[in-house]
């Protein structure tokens, strides 16, 4: 089994380092259990996603990843360090692109500098420089309203990059496009993510998408979630599209589903 | 933009108006009505048109009253609403105490007025903000408890203080809502002055309409109305190309 093995040899030190992590909510006077013992790591740098069915849980887990949610059992250890917040480790984009509908893009895209109390000309010009990466570039002073969705998942991912987090937790970022814009938006976080190198958790809900961004990949099992299966994605990089009609790629495919309809 | 004004005339509004003059005109000279009980609205027209200057002078104190105590009434409504967001604990002591406050019918505190504030222009600025600062209050209040639980959220991650997340979230979020509310105060802020100087005054529209009354001059009570509705409408048009210039991302986003 690949599980043990990866776990136990990850190349890099974890930034991220979930074990038996449980939680349930008090739904209707009942307890509803939602995560049974998920035990993840992200390494410094890598590129993690996680798969699973609609309401398994795995938005809890970024919330608790994020101190949003407490875990009922489990311990949660942030870039190796016990006592780190993860206000100081972690940008979160969540999975509405929650611009603020009263600032423009470019005030938008430095939220976390000015929360942080840095100096917003400076932040504003830190980001003027970015924008064609994140292409908005000629769009600094239109209002969220004006993009396109697309548009706007560039700039809560901007957002999220520009809180200088050694961890970006990016819950379904792409869910709401459509396939076309999707492969683009695939394409062009790679890009991004290669320029930055920081640690990606990333959801989502497809899985040619987890297949073809990451370094690793885990699959849950419906509510309570518990890890079904983990798996390193060896395909080399940098990846084109055209790599998810490789025989790997759909040897990979076939597993994660086999996991997925399995349990 | 004036294109735009020019659209939003009510067309239908002025159209009945227009009948019901015509109806109060000719029912007053059917049933012969005398002129002191209830004037025809060409009596009330041509004693306004007689009267202005001197209705306009006296405007101009009810007017300075009106809008000295609606920014009072918008500053205490800020404060209130931004302490109140600090936390649920002083919400759920403040808010009581304001809705306590709007019991209190503002006509029997006026003696007390007088006695703080003598006759000049303050018991006039204080009654506006008593009778304004509540509606300006609560809609701030639920406009800011409405905000985008996600959006707090958000901030929460990045680290934000309370203090930071009202700032850059809460009040930004609640700005529509609070200029519904002011524009409602904005259409009591007149009243209230009036009412303020008919508790004694030497000049405003409120000693005007007291005067007149006074002696039986109902086309002239009628004259002070007619102009306290046109300041009040001047003042809610006012409030409405604030609010338009305030949050004209509010405005692009409705009309979408
Ligand atoms: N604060 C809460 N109180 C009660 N129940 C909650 C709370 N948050 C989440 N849940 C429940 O927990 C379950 C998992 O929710 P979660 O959002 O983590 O799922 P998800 O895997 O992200 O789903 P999706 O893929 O649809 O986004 C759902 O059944 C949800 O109703
Ligand atoms: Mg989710």
């Amino acid at each position: 089994m690949t599980t043990r093995e990866s776990i136990n040899n990850l190349k890099y030190d974890p930034v991220v380092l979930l074990e038996g992590v449980a939680k349930s909510f008090v739904v209707g006077g009942k307890q509803l259990p939602i995560l049974d013992e998920v035990s993840v790591r992200v390494g410094e740098g890598e590129f993690v996603s996680l798969i699973g069915p609609s309401g398994c849980g795995k938005s809890t887990l970024f919330n608790i990843i994020c101190g949003l949610e407490r875990p009922d059992r489990g311990r949660v250890v942030l870039a190796g360090n016990e006592n780190l917040r993860a206000v100081d480790t972690v940008s979160y984009m969540p999975q509405k692109d929650l611009l603020l509908p009263w600032r423009t893009v470019l005030d938008n895209v430095i939220l976390a500098r000015e929360v942080a109390g840095d100096d917003r000309e400076k932040a504003r010009r830190e980001a003027k420089e970015l924008m064609s990466l994140f292409g908005l570039a000629g769009f600094e002073k239109s209002y969220p309203a004006e993009l396109s969705g697309g548009m706007r998942q560039r700039a809560a991912l901007m957002r999220t990059m520009l809180a200088h987090r050694n961890i970006l937790l990016l819950d379904e970022p792409f869910g709401a496009l459509d396939a076309i814009t999707r492969t683009k938006m695939q394409q062009w976080l790679l890009e991004v993510w290669n320029r930055f190198r920081r640690a990606i958790f990333f959801i989502t809900h497809d899985i040619e998408e987890a297949i073809f961004l990451s370094d690793r990949v885990y699959v849950l099992t419906p509510r309570p979630a518990r890890v079904a299966l983990h798996l390193n994605i060896n395909l080399p990089r940098p990846r084109r599209y055209e790599c998810v009609t490789a025989p790997d790629f759909l040897a990979i495919k076939k597993q994660i589903m086999q996991a997925l309809t399995s349990t | 933009m004036i294109f735009r004004l020019i659209n939003r005339i009510p067309v239908t509004a002025l159209g009945i108006m227009a009948v019901l003059l015509v109806l109060w005109e000719a029912g007053v000279h059917i049933t012969g009505m005398p002129v002191w009980f209830l004037p025809p609205p060409s009596r009330v027209f041509t004693a306004l048109v007689e009267m202005l200057p001197q209705l306009l002078d006296h405007s101009r104190y009810t007017l300075l009253a009106a809008l000295t105590g609606l920014t009072a009434a918008v500053l205490v409504a800020l404060v209130l609403a931004v302490v109140m967001a600090m936390s649920p604990r002083i919400r759920q002591g403040v808010y009581p105490l304001l809705v306590f406050s709007q019991t209190i019918p503002i006509i029997t505190i006026a003696p007390l007025l007088i006695i703080w504030f003598g006759f000049g222009i303050m018991p006039k600025v204080v009654v506006v903000t008593l009778v304004c600062f509540f509606p300006v209050a609560v809609s701030m209040a639920e406009g800011m408890q409405a905000a985008d639980a996600d959006m707090v959220k958000l901030l929460q991650v990045m680290g934000a203080s309370r203090w930071q997340t009202i700032k850059l979230i809460l009040i930004p979020a609640a700005l529509p809502s609070f200029f519904a509310g002011l524009k409602i105060a904005g259409t009591y802020a007149m009243m209230g002055a009036v009412i303020g100087e008919w508790l004694g005054a030497s000049s405003g529209l409120g000693v005007f309409m007291t005067r007149a009354s006074h002696a039986y001059q109902a086309d002239s009570v009628f004259a002070a109305i007619m102009i306290i509705s046109l300041i009040s409408l001047l003042l809610f048009a006012l409030i409405e190309l604030i609010s338009r210039l305030t949050i004209p991302w509010y405005y692009n986003e409705r009309r979408k």
